[in-house]
């Protein structure tokens, strides 16, 4: 399992679309191993057919695509749009922070949905996550919430 | 009381608010089966309550479950109003 390990973190990334926030996120994972690069596109496929139901918070987008897709292992990779984003959900727009999930069908999937909530869960992590200029400043969110 | 928490592909999103609605559903003592699951399989199954989001509710017309609608799926309060306001026991 990889949970927002620094490699899987970029802050402040450009993206003109939906589309290239979801593949800006889905990157990461490639780059590190965790998916194959044809889970991405079943993530963009996914948001153009079922619509933009993973924005699932106020600013926060969670896409993701089935284990069959092409998941080697449980992950969570995080974009934080330089420019926040219209995806089209109209309870939840804009989106800055895009975490791109690598839905496996192993145990540790569990384990990975549960560390996302208890981090989202709080509103003041979102703060600190809007603020936060460093990866350390996010490590230290997620080691606080973890203890 | 059976409960679906149904999300595009029930991979995810929905586990989310499965997870959310029974930690809610508990605070409440309300005993219920909550499962998560992808949309297309979830208009063929029968439950009492269905519970997703604004996007995929209209999707979810006709059904024979209630439908609720959940926008923020970590705000523990929205999901709490939500149950007082749809479940009764």
């Amino acid at each position: 399992m990889k949970f927002l390990e620094e490699n899987l973190v970029a802050l402040d990334l450009p993206a003109a679309t939906p589309e290239e926030g979801i593949r800006a996120a889905g990157a990461l994972l490639v780059a590190e191993n965790l998916i194959e690069p044809r889970y991405v596109d079943a993530m963009v496929e996914s948001y153009k057919k079922n619509g933009p139901y993973f924005v699932l918070a106020p600013q926060i987008a969670m896409p993701h695509a089935r284990p069959e897709d092409g998941v080697k292992e449980a992950s969570v990779s995080l974009v934080r749009l330089k420019n926040s984003l219209e995806f089209g959900s109209e309870a939840n727009d804009p989106v800055r922070f895009v975490f791109a999930l690598g839905a496996s069908s192993s145990e540790e999937h569990l384990l990975v949905m549960k560390k996302i909530v208890a981090l989202l869960s709080k509103a003041e992590n979102i703060e600190k996550l809007k603020a936060l200029s460093t990866y350390e400043e996010l490590q230290q969110i997620i080691g606080r919430n973890e203890q | 009381m059976k409960i679906l928490c149904v999300c595009g592909l029930g991979q995810g999103t929905s586990l989310i608010l499965k997870m959310n609605v029974e930690e809610a559903l508990n605070e409440k003592n309300i005993m219920a089966d909550v499962e998560h699951i992808d949309l297309s399989s979830a208009t063929s199954m029968s439950a009492d309550y269905i519970i997703t989001s604004n996007e995929l509710a209209e999707s979810l017309q006709g059904q024979p479950a209630k439908v609720i609608v959940v926008n923020n799926y970590f705000d523990m309060e929205e999901i709490k109003s939500a149950i007082d306001a749809n479940i009764t026991e």
